[in-house]
């Protein structure tokens, strides 16, 4: 898949503040115990950016997401979104007016038993007046494809249907950054499909940063910058190419390759002539150019 | 089926009742309640059970759907109506038709059997009225807006409404997860259809715990999602959903003022329910 990055944080341009950055965080569930679920991370996502953020269970991974949007705040070290410290109990309105996060269970976080009301919950939230909630909940519940289902009942919509209203929610807030934890965990195939073209269009055509964090390694390839955690530190960052092309040291992190990239690897090992391809597609076109070289 | 009970027994259709401000029908419940209790005479609730009927009418919801409303109750009526009829003691002036031991039939307590008994049955179906054509959303939207002047007295009304719509709409998944914590049990061999009442309420608690666990973690989960959506409390809060009162609740409050004001006339008038019994006596000459 082509994509098209963004320049990596550091020689981003100063004058607009990175999405998210990181400065050397901890992050301890107990305060008095030694272990830290996010111990030393530093990253800098920039505006726009789609990154996926991969890991076993226990890996820190969605402690990051909540450190994100100060629904938890560092132990140690500095998290700010774009330009905003976390730490400040005052900002942390205006932090998750720009950073929202939708989470894994679609049960869990629909308030209101019309699609509508749930929809409406967090512009009421932030004081948007009433006429624009209207066009706000119109907007959002287009951009994820469920306008039909404005006066329905989330409990009676399946699970991708369900999680794109819990999108739309949070679309209605007008953020700048969408942060998906485990988002697609509990959905079926179809279901991660329609979540994950929501959230490639949101970032292709509305420019917005996507922070996606995810155990599904095909998720991953549709991202551009891919970020894995190992026991609460980053440990490899790059674009998914980069870090499915060092399969034994994901390995070593108990991360499997995409499907298609570990037949690839397979028939590499096996003496085909093929390039490394990550997804079905280019799988398939490696081998078709093999066979037309044999 | 499950779902059924997600909306309580809200009928979705469009009608003079459904359209009305929730808060104009809370109070012409409330006004009914006040009208069943005053009237003391038959005429006062066959005035009653008209404007009942009137507004079943206006509701558009079919009379089946509105009868079964009384099923759940039922029981209660009957067991109601026969304490009554055999324990009634009126006094004085009770022409008495049977008495043993402590049991006393008379035509003062059969009478008041058939009058509380429909005081009763108009109570349930006024009530039925109001939820067959009103969404629970709506309802706690106008339970939060009547109870609005509370909060001078620091009652926490707006909390308190969104704990009881969120409360609604768990209602559906906590279902779907006890009939799938059943299933698991029933699995690994739990036993719930046999034994008496103590052993089956004994083999729940395989059903309740896991459910009480998962309820505490779905909050904790539902707290953060709110938190994410930027909740703060009343805060700053604006409404999406604004109740207007129009001409419909006018005309509805009205016709109850008139109501009440026309039940109040007849009690004065026709006097106490027992009349009917001399009435009675005068036309048949018992």
């Amino acid at each position: 898949m082509e994509s098209i990055r963004s320049a990596p944080g550091q020689t981003a341009d100063e004058a607009a503040p990175a999405a998210v950055r990181f400065e050397n965080v901890k992050y301890s569930y107990e305060e008095d115990e030694g272990s830290f679920a996010v111990n030393g991370v530093s990253l800098t996502i920039g505006q726009g950016e789609f990154v996926a953020v991969l890991g076993r269970n226990g890996s820190g991974k969605s402690t990051l997401a909540k450190l994100i949007n100060a629904l938890l705040r560092p132990t140690e070290g500095r998290v700010t979104v774009l330009g905003q410290d976390t730490a400040d109990p005052k900002l942390a309105f205006e932090i998750r007016k720009n950073a929202g996060m939708v989470f894994q269970n679609p049960d869990n976080q629909t308030v209101a038993s019309v699609v509508e009301d749930d929809v409406a919950f967090g512009p009421e939230n932030i004081g948007v007046p009433r006429e624009e909630i209207g066009e706000r909940i119109t907007a959002a519940l287009q951009a994820v494809g469920m306008s039909d289902f404005r006066f329905a009942t989330p409990s009676r919509l399946s699970g991708g249907q369900k999680q794109r209203i819990a999108i739309a929610g949070v679309l209605a807030i007008r953020p700048r950054i969408m942060i998906l934890d485990e988002s697609t965990a509990m959905l079926d195939p179809k279901g991660r499909r329609e979540v994950m073209d929501v959230i490639q269009k949101l970032n292709k055509e509305q420019g917005m940063t996507v922070i996606l964090i995810t155990h599904f390694m095909e998720e991953a390839l549709e991202a551009d910058r891919a970020i894995v955690m190992h026991r609460g530190e980053v440990v490899m960052d790059g674009t998914p190419e980069e870090i499915f092309a060092r399969a034994e040291e994901l390995e070593t992190y108990n991360l499997t390759l995409p499907r298609a990239a570990y037949i690839c690897k397979c028939l590499q090992e096996a003496g085909m002539p093929v390039g490394n391809a990550f997804c079905a597609e280019a799988l398939a076109e490696e081998i078709c150019r093999s066979l037309q070289k044999g | 089926m499950l779902n059924d009970v997600t909306f309580g027994q809200y009928y979705p259709t469009k009608s003079f009742v459904h359209n009305m401000d929730p808060r104009a029908k809370l109070l012409l419940l409330i006004a009914y309640i006040v009208a069943i209790f005053i009237a003391n005479n038959f005429f006062g609730l066959i005035l009653v059970t008209f404007s009942l009927l009137l507004f079943i009418l206006l509701a558009r919801v079919p009379f089946g759907r509105v009868l079964r409303s009384i099923k759940m109750i039922l029981f209660l009526i009957i067991f109601t109506a026969i304490l009554n009829l055999l324990f009634y003691a009126g006094g004085e002036g009770d022409i008495v038709l049977a008495e043993w031991w402590i049991i006393t039939i008379s035509w003062q307590s059969i009478i008041n059997t058939i009058f509380l008994a429909m005081r009763l049955l108009l109570l349930v179906l006024g009530t039925a009225i109001l939820t067959l054509t009103t969404t629970p959303v709506a309802l706690t939207d106008g339970i939060e807006s009547l109870l609005k002047p509370l909060k001078y007295i620091k009652v926490p009304v707006h909390e308190l409404a969104l704990v009881m719509s969120i409360a609604l709409r768990f209602i559906p998944t906590l279902m779907e997860e006890t009939n799938r914590i059943v299933s698991a049990q029933k699995a690994r061999g739990a036993n719930f259809e046999t034994g008496g009442i103590f052993r089956r309420a004994k083999a729940m608690i395989p059903v309740l715990i896991p459910l009480l666990v998962s309820a505490f973690r779905r909050a904790e989960d539902l707290g953060d999602a709110m938190d994410a959506r930027c909740y703060s409390g009343a805060k700053g809060r604006t409404k999406y959903k604004k109740l207007t009162f129009t001409w419909r609740d006018l005309l509805g409050v009205l016709f109850f003022a008139a109501f009440i004001a026309g039940i109040v006339l007849l009690n004065t008038y026709f006097g106490s329910r027992f009349d009917i019994i001399w009435q009675f006596r005068e036309w048949f000459g018992i």
